[in-house]
Parts: C-alpha cells; structure tokens; sequence
C-alpha cells in the first residue's frame, strides 16, 4: 500500500500563519497546496517531510487572477483550472489557455496550483516555461516582507528556486503590453502525460517587426530560462519562416535533453526546433490580429 | 454458413425466442434477449459492488510485503528484530521462516516452482523478501522500513537477447543441475515441408522477412491483486476472499501447495475490477496472506498498491520474433515460418493448458490457406518479474496475430499490392470449414470474405485510398491499416487442455424455485464481462423464464459447481453451453411433468417461449411457472419422476471456437512531432451467435482502447540494472479517452457449429485484432519515408526515429 511515512499536519489561515508556521517547524515542514507533486512523492516515500502546512485554506487569499492596467496579477493558489478558463487572461495572455489544456487532467487541474508548479520547479513542468516566455516575475514573501524576483533568478535548476527556508510565493505578476501575441506547444505520449518536449513563444510586435520576443522551453533540460540568443535574433526582425527556422534552431542548440522512456534526445532536440517555430508563428499571428 | 442478413437465424435451438423488442439494426437477431442493460450494473454504478479490498472480517490484520531493490542478488543476512519491535507489528515472516514449514516455494501453472518468499536469493527487480503483518495497513508499511536486508549484488540478465550467452549469469540455480538460463524448447507444424516450399519460393516467387517484436506490456486492472485470508482456527476451514479469475483451479492448487484439505477450503471471488488475466496465476502475496492467518490464528488482509501491480504480477508478450512469407509474385502465400525468442521472466509463470507452453501461438497460420508453415520457439529466463501470458491475448494468439498480420502487410508493401486484397486471395474458403490448419488447429466455422467486405464498406475503403494519394501529394502522413484475425477460443477439450491436471470443463447447475424463479451456479467468474447477465439470458432463452428472475451464482467455491474459470475468451463457449445444456435438461423434465398435468404424452407436446402446449390444442397449455410449483407441489408426478426442477452438468468442449474478424484502422501522423492520430476504427466481428450485443460491443470498445494502448505508447522497460521503468500509471500509460476515436462496429454471425447456440466468445477479439491494424496503419502512413516495419510502442520519439531511418527494436 502506497502511505507517506508519518507526519504532522498543520492548517495555515493566512500568509502570515503560514510564513510564521515555517519558521517554528524549521526545513524539515513543507507546504502543501494542490498536492499533486508533494503527495505523490511523500506515497512513494521520494519524499518523508516531518511536517506539512496545507495553504488550501488561502485559496481566497492568493486565489486570483486580476487584469489591471499594464499588469496581470496572478495569485499563487490560483487553481490550473481558473487558468483555463479564465476569459480575461486569455484575452490578455492566450498562452496560458494553451498551456493549461494540456496540463494534466482535469482532476489534477481542480487542484494543482501556479505557486505550487513553479515552486516545485520540474524540469518538464509546464507553466515555469510559459512564465518564462511571457517574462513573468514573482512575489516571494517573508518575515522580513517582500521582494519581486524575474523568473530568470526565480528558476535555479531542477526543482530548485529562489524561494527560501520560511518564505512562500505569493503571486506571478505579468506585464501586458500592446501588438502582443502568446502561444505554447507541447508533445505528450498521451494526454496528461508530461512533456516530451514543449515550447512557449511570446512576442510584442512594433508596427511590422517583432519589438521584443522570447521563447520558454520545457523538459528539453535544466536552466532553461531566458535564452538570450533567441531574444537577439527576434528583436527588430520581420517575422518570417526562416526567422522561425533559425530561432528554432538557436533552441534546438541550446537544448541539452537526455534519452528516457519518453523519447531519444535527439528527438527531444528535433522538438525545441519544431515546438519553438509552431509557437512564435502561433504568437505572431496572435500579436498582429490574424487569429 | 454465415449470415449477414439481418432477419435470419441459423441455430436451431433459437426458434423459441421470447420476443423481445429489439429493434436496433446492428442486432441481427442475437439468441434470446438480446440488447438488456446489465442486471450487474445498479449496484457497480451505485457504488454498491464488494470488492476484496472492501471485505472487512472482525479482528482482521493487514498484510506488507517487503520487495528487493536489486534484479539479481544474493540474500546475505536479513535482520527483522527492529521490524519485530514495533509496537504494531505481529510477525515478520522471511524465507527461511517459510522454508522451515516447505512452503518457501511454490508450483507455478507451468509446472515450474516460484518463490513465495526469497530465500537463497533475489531473480528479479520487486520479488517478495519478507512480509510484515501489523494492526492497521500503515504500520505494517512503515515496518517494512525497519527491515535490514544486506545483499550481494550480481550481475542480472535483463537483454532477452543475451541470455543463452555461454557467459550469462545463471539465473535459476535453484533447479538441480541447471547451467543456463535455458527454459523451453517449442515447435509446431513441419520444418521439413517448410522449408521445400521456401526454397522453392526463393527460385520462383518471393521471400519476405521481417524482425518483428511484441513488447513486454501489462494487464494494469484498475483493481489491483489481494485477498483475506481467514483459517479459523477452530474449524481448520480457511474461507480466502481473493481477486481470482478461477476461484476452483485455485482452490484446487492451495490443497495441493500447502497439504490443506479441499473442503477445507473456500475460495469467495467478489467482484473483481478488470482481470485481464492478471487475476490468473496464484501470487506469492496470496500465500503468504494464508500463512499469516495460519501462524497467528486472526484473518489477514492484503492488497497490492500500483506500483506492486506493475511491477511483480503477472506481465504479458515480450515475444522477439523473426517471421517470413514464402509467397508467388502474384500474392498467394504458401508458407509462414517463424522463430521466436521468448522472454518468461525469472519464474515461468505461465498461465497456459500444460501441453500447450506457448499457449496458442500456433495459430499464427492465421485466416489464410498455405500450404506449410513451421514455428520454432526458445523461451528464457530473464532477471524480469514472471508471467507470461496475463493481459487478454487467448493464450498467445494476440502474439500469433500480430505477427502473420504484419508479415501479410510486409509482403504486400514487397509486392506492391494492395492489403485488403492480398488478404481476400489468401483466405480459407467457406467450403473448406472445418478446417485442419497445417500446424494442427481445427477451425470450426468461418467466412472471412463477407466479413472482410463488410468492414471495408463501413471503412469507405476505396475513398480512404483516394483521400490518402491526395494527402501523400500534399506531404501529409495519413494511413490505413488492417487486420483480419482468427481466435482460438474456448479452452478446451479435456483430452488435450488441462492446467495443472485439471481438465478445462466447466459445470453449470440450475435449480428453478417453486414459483417459477430460478437461481443458476456457474464455474466461471466475471470480472466485467457480464456473466450475470448473459448467463441468465442464455437460460431464459432455454427455459422460458425472464432473466430478471434468474439469479447467477458465481465465484464461491461453497456454492458453485467445479470449473476452471474465465480467461481466454472462454466463459461463453464452454460455461455458456453448460448453461444452454443444463437448462435443456431441466426442460427435458418440465416436459414430463407437463405430459402428467396435461395427461397427454410427451410427444405429443410442443414447447415454445416457456410454456408447452399440447399438439393440436393449443388452449391446454402450461408454463414453465406452473411446472415449477407442481414439481415442488403436493400433486402426483408422473411415474419415475422426483420431485424438484432442477439439474447439474458438466460440460466438457468438442473443440475451440474460431471467432474472428476485419479491423480497419486510419490514422494521421503529424510529419513534423511524429505524433500519431487515430482518426477512425472499423471492427467487425463475427464471435457466431450474439446473446446480448451491447455486451458484446462493450467487450470490442474495451479492447480496441487495450490495442491502442499497446500499439501507441505501453510497455514494461527496463533500465540495463533491471531497474523496471513502469512502476506507475504515470511511467505505464494506459489510453485515455482522448486517444481513442468513436469506434465503428459491426458483426457478422457464424456460429460455432458444435457449440449448444453456436456462441463463440468475444473477449479477447479487439484485443487481439487491433494491434496490427494500428501498427499497420502507422507503417503505411509513413511509406513514403520507405518504412516498411516499425516496433510498438509508436511513441512519437519511435515514430520519429523510424522517419530517420533510426528504428530500433524496443528490448
């Protein structure tokens, strides 16, 4: 029978309580939000936390996604399925509705949480590569208050983040910004698998070439986030198959994935490529009003 | 003969229907009462169904099991004090514990010996080392931490291919005299008249030849296995609640493993959540559960969790084969030759009739008439959890299958002929039924051409065509895929099929109360099929009486008659027919009893839809109700007859039945991600006479979703350590619903010529069948990147590196 090995439980009612609970219960507590990561792995005993801290009761607290002014503000238990279906941020951020089709299922959908995806930092978790694509930045908060961290310094490696001991995320801000367009693509075996491999694309068009442009890769290797070279090659070119062809290519060389049961790495590397082109082309269209 | 018209019935026995409107068109007439919903079904959709897990007994303790890390190690010193310690904790059992009491092994179905616990050392990856038995189920997982086990690592045999290397580790020095990793020798048909008519092809017609494999895969029911075990005691009586397929075999094996008198033991299969042939072979953790509740006089639970599903029970496939076609340069196929490498995993744990070791694989002649054909197969052992036959194949024919369906496909690919008709050249013809296939199979009846034109008229075949050469124009990847499959079902006739020396007949007993209901005790045991619905349509139809009130009794050796239980497709053509013939018998004396009410001879009655009339005078009748409660009453009986309505048989098969059936599959593969869509499926099946065709479609829905899970994405790896790479749902995918497309079914009707009501079983068809029509497809799809055979799964990393030129065999 697949049972965690013992633990204490806690029941956070606020962020305060929840930071103040850390701080008590030391590194050997964790936060449980959605618990379709933490679960898991405490069953199979991957992982043997003494104490958790359920935040689900934040869920009013930190459950919203508020589209105002330059800004989408996203809290951290914001459910993937309000991601899905929220009109307003796919208006805003299409990505995010193509991403979250494809996450999973709707049972871990119901549940799961943007704070507990990105904290837990999965090298083939989708949302850190739509974050990252769409040049999100996040709000950690501590005793001693808040501070804003890009996703670049926000992601540190494979299930590794800025985050610190009795700090928690509270909210993902995006900005927003005009002529823009978004879009993601992923490879699964089956649906709700993880990627084999995903893109994320975003770009903001001045007039008839691309102002500014990233792309976010996923499960095609760790340190992932922000690839220069892309934004480089994007920035002031008209967009194109060949610009697609050659930013697809910049990621396919910036890919270091490794052959498992889900594919070969040189596939994985064919995919950076293909997924990044099928993405900016997708944003571009988005951006200039032809989708 | 087969029919295909609708409105004609062809077994003789089925001119008494009770009508009942079914007016659907795809019915074409099923024996009885056709399209009913599921008596079985209000309490499964309620929530209201027992299952093993759900069975609580007063002062029951729970079960672990302790497993190994490593695939091949020696057990160098085992220390359970700590484990003792704990405050909850009962006993800790280890091998040598067993070994004291010889019940550290056991015989598995195949006339090998597997370890109930491990006592010398470890063969495989999960196998059980020790058991906990504690108070509650958490803390006997948390004990299982406080066991020390030191082990010595050796070096495992995980390469099928490397096994019989004159250096490979010897795996199984347990068996005297043992010095490699050799298991069986198999072979059928002639090597001989084989190999004249290859050679005489290689001069005049064409040779095709292609290394095919079938993945090592697993039945994954959503229940996993486990029971209760609870000796009391006092009695002695062991009552085993146990997810089993054949709760009698079982019974019968316990007596003999562990010297238990027979009638001391029940063996009570509740409900069961899939089986799949999973719920076969008798698994260490079942014994061990029995020894518990034996050492410490309490009853004892235990169920597997998922990842020791995936990883110890009971597997399937994992055949590496090399076929060849000897054929004209006009397509006739001459000869099917093949050699396999099969791979038994560290215990042979086959669930197959003892003279048949590699099951039915014969069959792999397929629907088609040649002229020789030969097989030649070396079975191994491997450092891989045992199995062998487990996940709805009808003993190996879903390998057989897959196999002669893709060698037909490579030799059209070779000659450049269509598929669909390289096959309808090729097929056994009506007139030659029953046929005498050249490696010894007697198939019972068959008419393959309708069939095949059915599924290719739903299909629109020609247009697919059309569309396809359009696409290919445009550089899209669209294919279409078929198969045609022949099923040996039924198992079997008891001169040539037993398991472990009981016969594989099966008994039926049916007892009609004083008014009119009936209750009906069956050998078999469902675990989805619906047996308690067909089983009381099938005697209704006999007898007259609805089958809302028949009851069905099945999985408790207590109140059932002795039989071998449900697997390969084989409920329906043998417990069926011992339903159909004891229902007969019971009719026979309702008969006699009625000449007596009606003072009119038996001959002179006639008997339609549970009444029987006298000749002539159709106003002096009486029903099978009325019979009943004289039978039971207090009125005279006719001279010589008892009192009571009821009867008991066994019924032992002529043959096997023959199903068979055209599966046409099309899919798109995106020429960019390599990821594959199955777009459309036809299946038409003929399994002979239908009793309920919303059963019977419910069973091809389920396993076209198993083909296309096998096809596209399962399989059980293993890392070069042994490590298994399938220990979740999450590393072992299973098809969802988004994989699959809406299925389009259809049948034609040929029934079984021996068979009571000429049924001939359904189970395991779509499983079997629709592998090869999707892998078919696939290849197809990418013949413009010369493919001409690519391995399952076809993931879209596989498919990706065919398109390369890349395939590798998926060992």
């Amino acid at each position: 029978m697949q049972v965690p090995a013992p633990f204490e439980y806690e029941r956070a009612t606020s962020v305060d309580h929840a930071i103040a609970l850390m701080e008590r219960l030391g590194d050997e507590a964790r936060l449980v939000a959605g618990g379709h990561s933490l679960i898991p792995m405490m069953k199979l005993r991957l992982a043997t936390p003494e104490y958790l801290i359920d935040i689900n009761d934040l869920a009013s607290e930190l459950g919203y996604i508020r589209v105002e002014g330059d800004e989408v503000r996203i809290g951290a238990m914001t459910r993937h399925r309000e991601l899905l279906e929220s009109n307003d941020l796919a208006a805003v951020l299409p990505i995010f509705r193509d991403a979250e089709k494809v996450i999973a299922d709707p049972v871990v959908r119901n549940r799961g949480t943007l704070g507990g995806s990105l904290c837990q930092a999965d090298p083939s978790e989708d949302l850190s590569a739509v974050c990252d694509a769409i040049g999100a930045s996040c709000v950690i908060r501590g005793r001693s208050g808040e501070r804003v961290v890009s996703m670049h310094d926000f992601h540190r490696g494979p299930y590794e983040t800025a985050v610190a001991d009795g700090e928690m995320l509270t909210e993902v801000r995006v900005p927003i910004r005009p002529h823009s367009g978004s879009a993601y693509h992923k490879v699964e075996r089956r649906a709700g698998d993880w990627a084999v491999a995903s893109a994320g694309a975003a770009v903001t068009m001045d007039g008839d070439v691309i102002a500014d442009g990233r792309v976010g890769l996923c499960a095609v290797g760790p340190n992932l986030t922000n690839i220069e070279p892309i934004s480089a090659a994007l920035s002031g070119q008209a967009p194109s198959e060949d610009l697609y062809a050659t930013v697809g290519q910049i990621a396919a060389d910036n890919a270091t994935p490794s052959t498992d049961t889900r594919g070969t790495a040189a596939y994985k590397t064919h995919l950076a490529k293909e997924l990044t082109i099928r993405s900016l082309r997708k944003a571009v269209a988005r951006a200039t009003g032809q989708e | 003969m087969t029919i295909t018209e609708p409105g004609t019935q062809s077994a003789e026995d089925n001119t008494n229907a009770v009508p009942t409107p079914t007016d659907n068109l795809n019915d074409h007439k099923p024996n009885g009462f056709g399209r009913m919903l599921r008596k079985e079904d209000p309490r499964l959709v309620r929530g209201r169904g027992q299952f093993c897990d759900d069975v609580q007994v007063p002062g029951m303790l729970h079960l672990a099991i302790l497993r190994s890390p490593m695939a091949h190690a020696r057990i160098v010193s085992i220390d359970k004090s700590a484990a003792e310690a704990h405050p909850k904790v009962k006993a800790v059992v280890t091998g040598a514990d067993l070994a004291e009491h010889n019940l550290a092994w056991m015989p598995t179905l195949s006339n090998d010996v597997q370890a109930v616990l491990a006592t010398d050392k470890v063969r495989f990856q999960h196998q059980e080392v020790a058991f906990v038995v504690a108070e509650d189920r958490y803390s006997a997982r948390d004990a299982l931490e406080l066991i020390d086990v030191e082990y010595e690592w050796l070096d495992p045999v995980i390469d099928v291919r490397q096994a019989l290397a004159p250096d490979a580790p010897v795996i199984r020095d347990d068996l005297e005299g043992k010095t490699d990793n050799h298991c069986f020798d198999w072979e059928a048909g002639s090597k001989d008249d084989t190999e004249a008519v290859f050679a005489d092809a290689r001069e005049n017609g064409i040779v095709v030849t292609e290394d095919i494999v079938y993945p090592r895969v697993h039945p994954a029911p959503m229940e996993t296995c486990g029971c209760v075990a609870d000796l009391d005691p006092v009695s002695g009586k062991l009552t085993l609640w146990s997810t089993t397929q054949a709760p009698h075999a079982h019974r019968t094996v316990y007596a003999l493993v562990a010297g238990l008198p027979e009638h001391k033991i029940r063996i009570i299969a509740p409900d069961i959540g899939g089986g799949f042939g999973n719920k076969v072979p008798i698994y260490p953790g079942y014994v061990c559960s029995i020894v518990a509740s034996l050492l410490i006089g309490k009853p004892v639970k235990w169920m597997e969790d998922r990842t020791e599903n995936l990883v110890s029970t009971g597997f399937a496939r994992d055949y590496i084969m090399r076929g060849e076609i000897a054929a004209t340069k006009e397509g006739k196929i001459r000869a099917i030759r093949t050699e396999v490498l099969a791979d038994h995993g560290a215990f042979n744990g086959t669930a197959a009739p003892v003279k048949y070791p590699a099951g039915f694989f014969g069959v792999f002649t397929g629907s088609y008439d040649i002229e020789a054909a030969y097989a030649h197969m070396s079975a191994v052992y491997t450092n891989k959890a045992p199995g062998g036959v487990a996940y709805a194949c009808s003993f190996r024919i879903t390998e057989a299958v897959y196999l002669v369906e893709r060698m037909v496909d490579v030799l059209a690919y070779d000659l450049e002929m269509d598929p669909a008709e390289l096959r309808l050249q090729n097929f056994i013809q009506p007139e030659q039924f029953p046929y005498e296939s050249k490696t010894g199979w007697v198939y019972d009846s068959g008419d393959y051409e309708p069939t095949m034109r059915k599924a290719l008229d739903m299909a629109g075949y020609a247009e697919l065509r059309a569309e396809q050469e359009e696409k290919r124009s445009r550089g899209e990847l669209m294919g279409i895929g078929i198969s045609f499959f022949t099923e040996a079902v039924g198992a079997g006739p008891r001169k040539d099929m037993d398991i472990l020396g009981l016969g594989m007949a099966d008994g039926c007993e049916l007892r009609v109360h004083p008014t009119g209901k009936a209750v009906v005790r069956l050998s078999v045991k469902t675990q989805g099929q619906g047996h308690e619905t067909t089983f009381a349509q099938i005697i209704a139809q006999e007898i007259g009486i609805p089958p809302d009130d028949i009851d069905v009794v099945h999985g408790d050796t207590d109140n059932t008659p002795f039989g071998l239980g449900t697997y390969g497709s084989r409920s329906t053509p043998v417990s069926g027919a011992a339903a159909a013939l004891v229902a007969r018998k019971v009719r026979d004396k309702a008969q006699i009893i009625a000449s007596g009410m009606l003072e009119a001879s038996v001959a002179d009655l006639e008997y339609e839809a549970g009444t029987f009339r006298v000749k002539g005078d159709p106003e002096q009748s009486v029903t099978i109700q009325d019979i009943a409660m004289r039978a039971h009453g207090a009125g005279d009986l006719p001279e010589g007859i008892e009192g009571g309505l009821e009867a008991q048989i066994c019924y032992n098969p002529e043959n096997l039945t023959y199903p068979f059936g055209a599966y046409i599959c099309v899919v798109d593969v995106d020429p960019g991600t390599a990821e594959v869509k199955v777009r459309r499926f036809v299946a038409v099946d003929d399994c002979g006479t239908q009793i309920n065709p919303m059963i019977v479609e419910g069973q091809v829905h389920g396993g076209l979703a198993d083909g296309v899970g096998m096809a596209l994405m399962e399989m059980i790896s293993f890392d070069e350590e042994g490590n298994c790479l399938a220990g979740s749902l999450m590393d072992y995918l299973i098809p969802t619903a988004m994989e699959v497309p809406d299925w389009e079914t259809g049948h034609t009707v040929t029934p079984s010529p021996h068979h009571p009501i000429g049924a001939k079983g359904i189970g395991e068809s779509a499983t079997v069948g629709s592998p090869p029509a999707i892998v078919n497809a696939v290849v197809d799809a990418l013949k413009p990147y010369g493919i001409r055979h690519a391995d399952m799964p076809l993931t879209p990393s596989r498919v990706w590196e065919a398109m390369q030129g890349n395939h590798t065999p998926p060992i």
